[in-house]
């Protein structure tokens, strides 16, 4: 009792305490340094001051980043998402463009504009440290606030005006706390007051044992559900048994098949 | 036959001889051997379409099988438990004993895993070689008199058989089949007036309560199992009584069977087939994951998971609500949910009624009161076909929208540009179908008409003397000829009454109009067979040079399986 209420202090107070760049060892140089690669890379949209830049229409052309925090830079940077190849509903996941080491600069440019989320800090992604009753209550949490987009085993899911869940699967850890502190694209910010960062690592720890561990019974349908087993039932049930049926049919009861 | 068969009497066998004691033993008290002998040597046509029944009923043999195995562990309460099982991300967690049970059958009870898949995909395969063979005996009009009240019967099956499957799918009491709970809760309510109390009584009190699953177990292991079970032999003994349909050929009419004789060679034939589909689900049981309910976990209201979907069999209803506008509206202090009422009530018990109404009406549309044992191939029933291929396209539209969510994502779609799709596609696909269906029947009339009259094609190619090519056509041989044109010619449609004999105006004249007039529909551009004088005329042209330099002599004996000419 006495450790959970430590615990929760403790997350409480990391919580409401103010972020400053010392989590990670940030200098003046990565500033000026990611000062530099916003202004090739990413002031074309979101604005040389990274304030935005508003259509006509009163549209973001790219949104304001003041108050992002790095976290929302290392996650979008980070994954790929930015820089966007292209107009689309949501920004996919690739390959990313920049470098870890211009990815921490961005980071740190972006972070000295304003205080924001910062990057996890490495204590609450390290999911080794989860046990099995952490991962236990890390489930209970997915199921509750995950699942309904992300699929249960993280597989993702459809939303509308083709948006979508990405699927969680190879994510690193860092980056899903990242995105449920910062709440990237559709998805609601899960801020360390809602969920602690002990309880984001515990979540992390259950989507990786579900996805790490073997699939029992046999090939699984990419956790997609009953549509993969209907279409498993037509064609290898249904179209092989009619295969079968077609054999026997075709021997008849002859003798001899020549006379 | 070169050789002669020769055939040992059973009696005369040394197996014979040493059986006799003991068989005759209990004829004389059980009196069988009149009724074996007769029943044993039924006769059942062969042809591979005739065998998808019968992976219907053997994939129910496996599901009693393993189903029995399952309930030997599976607990139906409701009662929380804390688990602490083999499979640890659950260690410690509060769930029902119905889901707790479920998960020791996957990972604690030897060979449990793979038995409760079996029963999985067998209660998938079940269904759908049930819907298969309902295709099998629509599209050949397999149900026509005498046959329409096992037609009812394998209705009232599929019907049945959707309700045991999601009964099965509700009872390990994880997220995904509580959200199915859900869904049903959501039908049941959506009836007007007394869907809430139907809800009450359904659930005893509050969905989800802690009584629905013991109440579904007893449904599903005992309640509809027995009807099933009763159904199945009512549809067998009628099919024993009124002899199986036939394809039409030399020597087969409507007063006949040609075929082979139930032993040995259908006991073979059936014996063996039960095991390939105990093989094939044992198979798929083994080597495909179905429902992993350890990764859904434990049922709870507020939850949901993405990709929630019912079994496919359910897909349609699913889909059907999915493409539903939300209309609702308030009359006397009532919600009436017709988003949910219309496609999910209307829409289930839409198919059943249509499915079990068609015989009846397509023989008031035809006025075709006559027995039939012979049957239809599909293209000679334009209508019917197109028809039934619409329904499928309707089916199939709504099938497809039950899993758009999964599509969106596969696919890069969006969810609502394909919803929108549906919805017009579920009603302007089956007429797209029906046109197209109907059009390749009639071509494939003409084709076989073609083949009547000029003949098949030898794949002898000629040249004439000027240059051009023409491939020899050489007549049907006269078996072939009968089997495509044993079906009955196009009915002469007449004008129904507008009088009496005495010139009264004739009572239920407009409903015979209308009857006229579906008539005229149903026979509309059918191609009727060529007539005996038809086929006579083309006999004759046939032999004519007409461009053919070669004469087709008595020399020429057709082309054989393979296309090489065998005398030319």
């Amino acid at each position: 009792m006495l450790l959970l209420g430590l615990v929760i202090a403790g997350g409480a107070y990391y919580a409401f305490a103010p972020k400053p760049a010392e989590a990670q060892e940030v200098t003046a140089n990565d500033v000026e340094a990611g000062r530099d690669l916003f202004l090739i890379g990413c002031a074309s949209c979101h604005g040389k001051n990274a304030t935005g830049i508003e259509t006509e229409r009163g549209n973001n052309y790219g949104p304001s980043l003041i108050g992002v925090g790095a976290a929302s830079v290392d996650f979008q940077v980070g994954t790929g998402r930015m820089p966007l190849a292209q107009t689309a509903p949501q920004a996919p996941s690739k390959n990313p463009e920049y470098t870890e080491e211009e990815t921490r600069q961005l980071s740190a440019y972006i972070a000295s504009l304003a205080p924001g989320p910062a990057i996890p800090d490495g204590e609450y992604t390290d999911i080794d440290k989860a046990n099995v009753d952490d991962i236990r209550e890390g489930g209970e949490l997915f199921r509750a606030n995950c699942t309904a987009c992300h699929n249960s085993v993280g597989a993702g899911g459809a939303m509308p005006g083709g948006k979508y869940a990405p699927s969680i699967k190879g994510v690193s850890a860092k980056h899903i706390a990242e995105a449920m502190i910062t709440g990237p694209q559709q998805m609601p910010v899960f801020s360390d007051d809602v969920i602690t960062p002990e309880d984001k690592r515990n979540i992390i720890a259950y989507v990786k044992q579900v996805q790490d561990q073997p699939n029992y019974g046999g090939l699984g349908g990419g956790g997609l559900g009953p549509v993969v087993d209907g279409m498993f039932t037509w064609i290898i049930g249904i179209g092989g048994l009619i295969i079968a049926s077609i054999w026997i049919g075709a021997h008849g009861a002859r003798v001899k098949k020549k006379s | 036959m070169s050789t002669t068969e020769q055939y040992t009497p059973i009696q005369d066998t040394g197996v014979g001889k040493k059986a006799a004691g003991p068989v005759g033993w209990l004829d004389d008290r059980l009196g069988l051997a009149g009724v074996a002998k007769k029943n044993l040597r039924k006769v059942f046509p062969e042809h591979w379409s005739f065998m998808l029944g019968e992976i219907a009923l053997w994939s129910f043999v496996v599901l009693l099988l393993t189903g029995v195995f399952l309930t030997f562990w599976f607990q139906p309460s409701m009662t929380e438990v804390e688990y602490h099982g083999s499979y640890l991300p659950f260690n410690g967690l509060e769930m029902s004993q119905a889901y707790k049970s479920t998960l020791d059958i996957s990972f604690d009870i030897r060979g449990g895993l793979l038995i409760r898949q079996i029963h999985h995909w067998a209660a998938a395969l079940f269904i759908a070689a049930m819907i298969a063979h309902m295709l099998r005996v629509f599209f050949t009009g397999a149900y026509r008199k005498p046959r329409e009240i096992n037609w009812l019967i394998g209705v009232g099956l599929f019907s049945l058989g959707l309700v045991e499957g999601f009964a099965g799918y509700s009872l390990p009491d994880d997220l995904l089949s509580g959200t199915g709970l859900r869904f049903v809760d959501g039908l049941i309510r959506s009836i007007p007036l007394v869907g809430s109390y139907l809800e009450f009584f359904i659930f005893g009190g509050e969905f989800p309560g802690d009584e629905i699953i013991p109440r579904l177990y007893m449904a599903h292991i005992l309640l509809i199992p027995a009807i099933l079970l009763g159904l199945i032999g009512a549809h067998m003994l009628l099919l024993v009584y009124h002899k199986h349909t036939q394809w039409p050929g030399p020597g087969r009419t409507e007063q006949n069977v040609v075929g082979y004789p139930m032993l040995p060679v259908y006991a073979a034939k059936a014996g063996g087939f039960f095991f390939v589909v105990f093989g094939f689900t044992a198979l798929m049981g083994a080597l495909l994951q179905i429902n992993p309910v350890w990764v859904y976990g434990p049922y709870n209201p507020s939850e949901v998971t993405a990709g929630s979907q019912p079994d496919w069999y359910m897909g349609f209803s699913e889909g059907l609500v999915r493409l539903m506008p939300g209309w609702e509206s308030t009359f006397f202090n009532y919600t009436w949910s017709w988003n949910v009422f219309i496609p999910g009530v209307g829409g289930l018990t839409g198919l059943f009624v249509i499915l079990g109404a068609w015989p009846f009406i397509e023989q008031w549309i035809t006025g075709d009161k006559r027995d039939h044992h012979l049957l239809q191939r599909p293209r000679n029933a334009p209508v019917r076909t197109a028809l039934g291929v619409a329904g499928m396209t309707a089916y199939g539209v709504a099938w497809a929208a039950g899993g758009n969510d999964i599509i969106a994502t596969k696919f890069h779609m969006d969810i609502y540009t394909l919803t929108n799709i549906f919805r017009v596609g579920f009603f302007v696909f089956p007429i797209i179908a029906f046109m197209v269906t109907k059009r390749i029947c009639i071509g494939l009339q003409r084709a076989d008409a073609n083949r009547i009259l000029h003949g098949y094609e030898t794949g002898v190619i000629e040249r004439s003397p000027d240059g051009g090519f023409s491939e020899r056509h050489a007549p049907l041989p006269a078996s072939q000829q009968y089997t495509l044109t044993a079906h009955d010619r196009v009915p002469v449609l007449e004008a129904p009454a507008e009088t009496d004999e005495n010139g009264v105006a004739a009572p239920h004249s407009r409903k015979e109009k209308v009857r006229a007039k579906l008539q005229a529909l149903y026979y509309r551009d059918t191609l009727d067979k060529p007539t005996t004088e038809d086929v006579q005329h083309a006999e004759e042209h046939l032999g004519e040079i007409d461009g053919h330099p070669v004469e087709l002599g008595d020399e020429f004996q057709g082309v054989s399986e393979t296309g090489v000419p065998r005398v030319h």
